[in-house]
């Protein structure tokens, strides 16, 4: 290679784009380092050092927000968009919450604490780095990265058999779908290679020349089975039906903050990947995406509210919430494959109010679980709102929100779906969400009425024995975990009612 | 009064509620007489705005489409997807909106001084109720007018909970669901409408313009009609939607109860004045003939149904469902009188039902039992009481002197002219609801003192009707007879915004003739003055 090729090509490589990625990752090895050198200061120092550095990256990359030059970088393996950036802040609100519920579980848990800190904010790097990968081979070690990060937090309390039996399950169904994805990617470098066709590349990884080819040879068998290959994976990432068999017993058996992370940021990841590869090289196959994806559509709505209405354990409820939910965000995805262009910022917003709503949920979850994480049943919400009436007007605004019920936040986020998918006529599809919508009424609101409705409550010599006991954590709140659980709540109920900047698509 | 001032008062109404209630969240620290004062300042200051209103209503200027008051603010979706909330008040909103203040004052009233657990908490969600009432009737933008509904539908479903009768956990769950299904279809009927207008705005008054210019097409507009109807229909209890209705009230606690069947129950119903009839005229004369059966369904079917209640709550909750029919029927004839005799019948009906509620719950509180048999003999005791539940029944049978006998009989002469044949039902009805008025009458407070009264008396709890129980009562009376008496105050302003609207121009079917001969003559004419 000659000296001046090689400069053109790093000249291309402006680490300075990805300073939130190297930030958080640097922030991540510092944090280890500490717990290396000066262990003493474990308890105090590191999840202090974790919240406050992620809150610090927070709120420069949201000053900086739109400083950074939108375009192509590292030889088109990275490229800027502003829905990469939103992302970005996306991602790193995610971790810090994620470390947050992590520091209230850790307390009651005798595990190692740096690494829980290390490892989530190192899936958020990659994360980061997933929401603008325009290249599949950064796309497929940012997502490992992602997922050989779970493989670890799933299984994180380790004495525990629910989260070794999650952390197993996730890692089969894991590699199942990393091998789908790199078979599909495989197939598609493969088809995109063949000089015999038109528009033929050398490069099929690159999202950009892939798109050429694709374009030219849209009905190309080997391009089709690629392309329904890399889908696949991604809807395991983002719990769509019929890959979301892992959901229930992962969500179950892993530790509360790690399922808040599952839930919240690898759907998110999912489905920032599935609107690049759609808007980039999938475009041209309208035609075979739109009924593949329609079909998972409307399968996961029903699934995964029907699923949710006899579970008993909260964790599970979440879990397959999540998977309408996901369903719910599939609708804007079949709106943008038709064309309609705000459906990007329609997903968007609506994650953001996903991402309240649950973290909402998961705050309280996880200062009223026992030392039995993975224990959580509905029966110990009972009588929430007398012995703690913060909590539950926390929890009922989040579910509440998650249902989507006016005037929080979530309700908006289903109204810009609905109207872009009213957009794209998906009519049928409409009434299958409204159908599961209806039924989610059930399972969220059966939820707040365990927690507001008075129950009568067993005299304690007859409750001696099987009947589940609420929990014993009458504990008055700090002042800082009211803030940052009102806070969320506060956002919950403000984007409901005063959307603002929020209101119009920034895409 | 400075113009712009009074501008923001629908805007206030909405607000003032609302910031009572965040303020009861420290109900605590405050104390109980302070948490009775705020929250009566958030009762009274709603009532007050909107009679102050209706008393300028005559003479406020009129923006587009009649309505006057009108204030936008842009809260982020207006540049997106057009939503903005735009308030102001037009001839069918502001004797609705007066019926929210009025109600709400009463029900508020009645929680202050109830005994009831929780106190604050039980004032906090009446009057987040209360605010989305206001705003129901207020906003022009069809968004809020379905957000401010659900805002005072979730707040019920705590309080059936939390302070609710019998059966009341699943009672409250099946309202919510029943209800949620209801106002889905209504909001997939409203996007479908903005959709297929190619209106910027979900503005009522952009979008009467826009359809003013570009019809829908006739296929369209049948199937929104639909959406809205069903979708407003179980919001309603129309038949056979009913179910959560009877067994909802009767968990209800008594001041969600009067301000649910009051006036929350009348947001489907004035959807369909307001918004669904006048947009969709093609849509509503091809569902009107269905509407028709449907209301005559309320009216007999459940009005039968009434007559075997021996709940007196469970009574009062499926004739509420029956008394739904009649204002159907007014809104099937799409006819101006029809229309107008149904607005005219919703503020009535709002009156009298959450007076009933009120009463029933007075009631209860001196013969510990909602079952008529086991009633009897309380008139000799609280006399004024029995003369308050008299009046209420007489009101809701359509006595002449109160309100409801006007809008029942705008609603008889409109199916005169169209539906002929759908009166002698309709006025079966009336014998029906006599029947189980007067029976109720006579059971709970005439006839021999039943064993278990008996027993209550004998305890000394029995009085007659309080000062807390009676200033509520007295305001809704009150307001019937004010109605009843001068139905002028509030039908010429609805007859105006009815008459503005050409969906409820369809001709009398009665005279079909003459208007033809008519326009034959001055055709006529034309070729004369041609020649």
């Amino acid at each position: 290679m000659n000296l001046e090729a090689f400069q053109a090509f790093a000249a291309d490589n402006q680490w300075g784009v990805l300073w939130p990625e190297l930030s958080m990752a640097l922030l991540a090895v510092l944090l280890l380092v500490i717990d290396l050198f000066a262990a003493p200061l474990r308890k105090s120092v590191i999840p202090a050092l974790a919240l406050g550095g992620q809150a610090v990256i927070l709120v420069i990359l949201v000053l900086s927000f739109g400083c950074a030059a939108v375009g192509d970088y590292f030889s088109q393996m990275v490229n800027l968009t502003t829905l990469g950036q939103v992302f970005r802040v996306f991602f790193v609100l995610t971790s810090l919450l994620v470390c947050y519920v992590g520091w209230v579980y850790l307390q009651r848990q005798n595990l190692p604490r740096t690494e829980f800190f290390a490892l989530t904010i190192m899936i958020a790097a990659g994360m980061m780095i997933l929401g603008n990968a325009s290249n599949f081979v950064m796309l497929f070690v940012a997502l490992e990265t992602v997922t050989i990060g779970f493989y670890v937090m799933v299984a994180y309390a380790r004495h525990s058999p629910y989260s070794l039996e999650g952390g197993l399950k996730y890692l089969i169904m894991g590699a199942l779908s990393t091998s789908l994805l790199l078979f599909g990617i495989v197939l598609l470098y493969g088809a995109a290679g063949n000089p015999s066709l038109p528009h033929y590349t050398g490069d099929g990884l690159s999202y950009a020349n892939l798109n050429n080819f694709i374009v030219a040879n849209p009905d190309n068998l080997l391009v089709l089975v690629g392309a329904a290959l890399v889908l696949c994976a991604i809807c395991f990432k983002i719990g769509a039906v019929p890959f979301q068999i892992w959901i229930p017993d992962v969500y179950q058996g892993a530790p509360t903050p790690v399922t808040a992370f599952l839930a919240v940021g690898s759907k998110a990841a999912g489905f920032v990947v599935l609107i690049n590869l759609l808007r980039g090289p999938f475009a041209a196959l309208e035609a075979f995406t739109f009924p593949l994806l329609a079909a998972i559509c409307a399968v996961t709505i029903l699934f995964g509210n029907l699923t949710a209405l006899g579970q008993r354990n909260v964790k599970r409820v979440i879990g397959m919430s999540g998977i309408a939910h996901a369903g719910y965000l599939l609708l804007g995805v079949l709106a943008l494959i038709k064309g309609v262009d705000w459906a990007v910022w329609a997903i968007v917003f609506y994650l953001f109010t996903y991402l309240f709503g649950s973290f909402a949920i998961f705050g309280v979850m996880a200062h009223l679980a026992g030392p039995d994480d993975e224990n959580q049943e509905l029966e110990h919400y009972q009588n929430l709102a007398k012995n703690q009436p913060f909590l539950a007007g926390v929890l009922a605004i989040g579910l509440g929100s998650l249902a989507g019920i006016p005037p929080l936040a979530g309700f908006i986020g289903k109204l810009l779906l609905f109207i872009a998918a009213f957009e794209a006529r998906l009519y049928s599809l409409l009434g299958v969400a409204i159908i599961g919508v209806v039924i989610s009424i059930y399972y969220y609101f059966g939820w707040i009425r365990e927690a507001y409705f008075k129950t009568l409550e067993v005299p304690p010599d007859e409750a001696s024995g099987e009947t589940a006991r609420p929990y014993p954590h009458p504990r008055s709140l700090s002042l800082a975990h009211r803030l940052l659980l009102g806070a969320l709540a506060a956002f919950t109920v403000l984007l409901g009612i005063y959307q603002g900047a929020f209101g119009s698509s920034p895409f | 009064m400075d113009n712009t001032f009074i501008n923001y008062l629908p805007l206030l109404a909405i607000v003032i509620p609302l910031a009572a209630s965040i303020v009861l969240c420290w109900g605590k620290s405050l104390g109980e007489t302070a948490v009775k004062a705020i929250a009566l300042v958030g009762f009274i200051l709603p009532a007050v705005i909107a009679l102050v209103l209706a008393f300028q209503f005559g003479d406020a200027p009129r923006g587009d489409e009649g309505y006057a008051f009108l204030t936008d603010t842009d809260l982020g979706l207006q540049s997106s997807v057009g939503i903005s909330l735009l308030l102001g008040l037009n001839g069918i909103s502001m004797p609705l909106f007066v019926l929210a203040g009025v109600v709400g004052l009463a029900a508020g009233l009645h929680a202050i001084q109830s005994k009831a657990e929780r106190l604050p908490l039980y004032l906090q969600l009446l009057l987040v109720m209360q605010g989305g009432l206001m705003g129901v009737f207020a906003s022009v933008d069809i968004f809020f007018f379905y957000f401010f509904h659900e805002f005072a539908l979730i707040a019920t479903f705590i309080m059936i909970g939390i302070w609710g009768g019998q059966g009341r956990r699943s009672a409250a769950m099946e309202l919510t669901i029943y209800l949620t299904l209801g106002a889905m279809l209504a909001l997939l009927g409203l996007i479908y409408l903005y959709i297929s207008t190619d209106s910027v705005s979900f503005s009522l008054i952009e979008l009467r313009k826009v359809v003013a210019s570009q019809p829908i097409s006739e296929l369209v507009q049948k199937n929104i009609f639909g959406l809205l109807l069903f979708g407003f229909g179980i919001l309603v209890s129309l038949f056979p939607f009913h179910s959560w209705a009877p067994r909802g009230y009767a968990a209800m606690p008594t001041g969600a109860a009067m301000l649910h069947s009051g006036v929350l129950k009348k947001f489907g119903l004035y959807g369909l004045v307001q918004v669904a009839a006048p947009l969709l005229q093609a849509g509503a004369l091809g569902w009107s003939e269905l509407l028709v059966w449907l209301a005559l369904g309320n009216i007999l079917i459940i009005g039968f149904v009434t007559i075997a209640q021996r709940d007196l709550k469970q009574m009062i909750g499926y004739s509420s469902v029956m008394h739904m029919g009649y204002i159907f029927l007014g809104i099937a004839t799409m006819t101006v009188v029809g229309a107008g005799g149904a607005v005219l019948l919703m503020v009535a009906h709002g009156f009298s039902v959450a007076l009933m509620f009120m009463l029933a719950t007075a009631i209860f509180n001196r013969t510990r039992t909602y079952d008529m048999t086991e009633m009897g003999g309380l008139g000799p005791h609280a006399p004024l009481l029995s003369g308050f539940f008299v009046a209420a029944s007489l009101a809701s049978v359509g006595l002449p002197g109160f309100a409801n006998f006007w809008g029942e009989l705008t609603v008889f002469v409109s199916l005169w002219h169209n539906y002929p044949w759908a009166v002698a039902p309709a006025v079966l009805g009336v014998v029906i609801s006599a029947i189980y008025g007067m029976r109720a009458i006579a059971r709970v407070f005439y006839g021999p003192e039943t064993e278990l009264f008996k027993k209550t008396a004998a305890a000394g709890n029995i009085r007659d009707i309080t000062m807390g129980e009676r200033i509520p009562a007295s305001i809704l009376i009150i307001a019937l007879a004010v109605i009843g008496l001068w139905p002028q105050s509030v039908s010429r302003d609805i007859n105006d915004a009815v008459e503005g609207i050409e969906a409820f121009s369809r001709p009398s079917m009665m005279n079909h003739a003459e208007p033809l001969a008519d326009a034959e003559a001055p055709a006529a004419n034309t070729e004369d003055t041609a020649s």
